[in-house]
């Protein structure tokens, strides 16, 4: 695929996702957030994690209102891929691409370790390279991960095969368990732990790297 | 003219910022306290001098970017 991964100031998980995209055989650009323009015939869109403008006002919502967000959305809009990690999914929830909010942990904390995940949905794009209610082990690290949504949105996200990982031991009080979920389209995913850090020998685990493989086998 | 803007969560979102808070103040042997909610305050200048028109270009702010109103709710005071 060719991977376009958006940097905002303050993202910190860029260069990680893109040697993830890499290490997979993706092509990848790196693109700032105030371009207006991408390159052509990007398949995927990228937002990567960290804390794009210091997490002011709410995590994610300055981010969403920047000028490269306009064409993130024409992508989308015309069936392309995004994914967003973390403050990613934070984003895209601020963009009202995907439903719902990313609300403070439960407990008040930061909370920086590996969780285990179950793979909800094995059929999609990002997931398809995992067994069916697989359970991996892939890093969080986040403040504000708590899920929510409206019943209503949360129905449909059920009933449409929209949630992609679930937390075995829910870290943060998500709503259901939710630690990432599609668009309904099955093209948009946003989660909160991160697969790019769990994609090479030296990271002890690469529960991650079939995430990114599995994209190849798309393209 | 000034707009001032108050963004708390909705009744039922939970509020563990508030929570903490509450305990906090129960430590300190308030013990009347019943509930606390954390919200935020922003004040916004404008160039603007008809009190309506201030109004509705706050309340598009809010709309837009100020508030979630998944979670929040915000009330709007000209000044």
């Amino acid at each position: 695929m060719r991977a376009a991964v958006i940097i905002f100031p303050g993202s910190n998980c860029d260069r990680d996702l893109l040697s993830a995209f890499r290490l997979a055989g993706h092509q990848t650009f790196s693109i700032w957030h105030k371009e207006t323009e991408l390159p052509k015939n990007i398949d995927l869109i990228a937002l990567p994690g960290g804390f794009s403008f210091g997490d002011y006002l709410r995590c994610g919502a300055i981010a969403a209102k920047s000028p490269i967000l306009k064409e993130v959305i024409r992508h989308i809009d015309r069936g392309g891929y995004a994914l967003g990690i973390c403050n990613g999914f934070q984003i895209l929830t601020e963009a009202g691409i995907l439903p719902g909010i990313l609300q403070q942990n439960i407990g008040t904390k930061f909370i920086s370790k590996v969780i285990d995940l179950r793979v909800n949905n094995t059929s999609s794009t990002f997931t398809h390279h995992y067994p069916s209610n697989g359970i991996i082990s892939i890093p969080i690290a986040h403040h504000e991960g708590n899920y929510f949504a409206s019943k209503d949105d949360l129905k449909i996200l059920h009933d449409k095969n929209c949630i992609a990982f679930e937390y075995i031991d829910n870290p943060n009080g998500a709503s259901d368990n939710i630690a990432g979920i599609l668009s309904q389209n099955h093209r948009v995913l946003g989660m909160m732990p991160h697969p790019e850090r769990h994609t090479e020998i030296a990271h002890g685990n690469q529960d991650g790297f079939p995430f990114f493989e599995g994209l190849l086998a798309t393209s | 003219m000034k707009a001032k803007v108050t963004v708390m969560l909705k009744e039922g979102v939970l509020d563990p910022q508030g929570e903490a808070v509450k305990h906090a103040l129960k430590s300190l042997k308030y013990h009347e306290v019943k509930s606390v909610r954390q919200g935020k305050v922003i004040e916004i200048g404008l160039e603007e001098t008809s009190r309506k028109k201030a109004h509705k270009s706050v309340r598009d702010m809010c709309e837009k970017l100020l508030a979630n109103t998944v979670i929040e709710s915000y009330e709007i005071e000209i000044i």
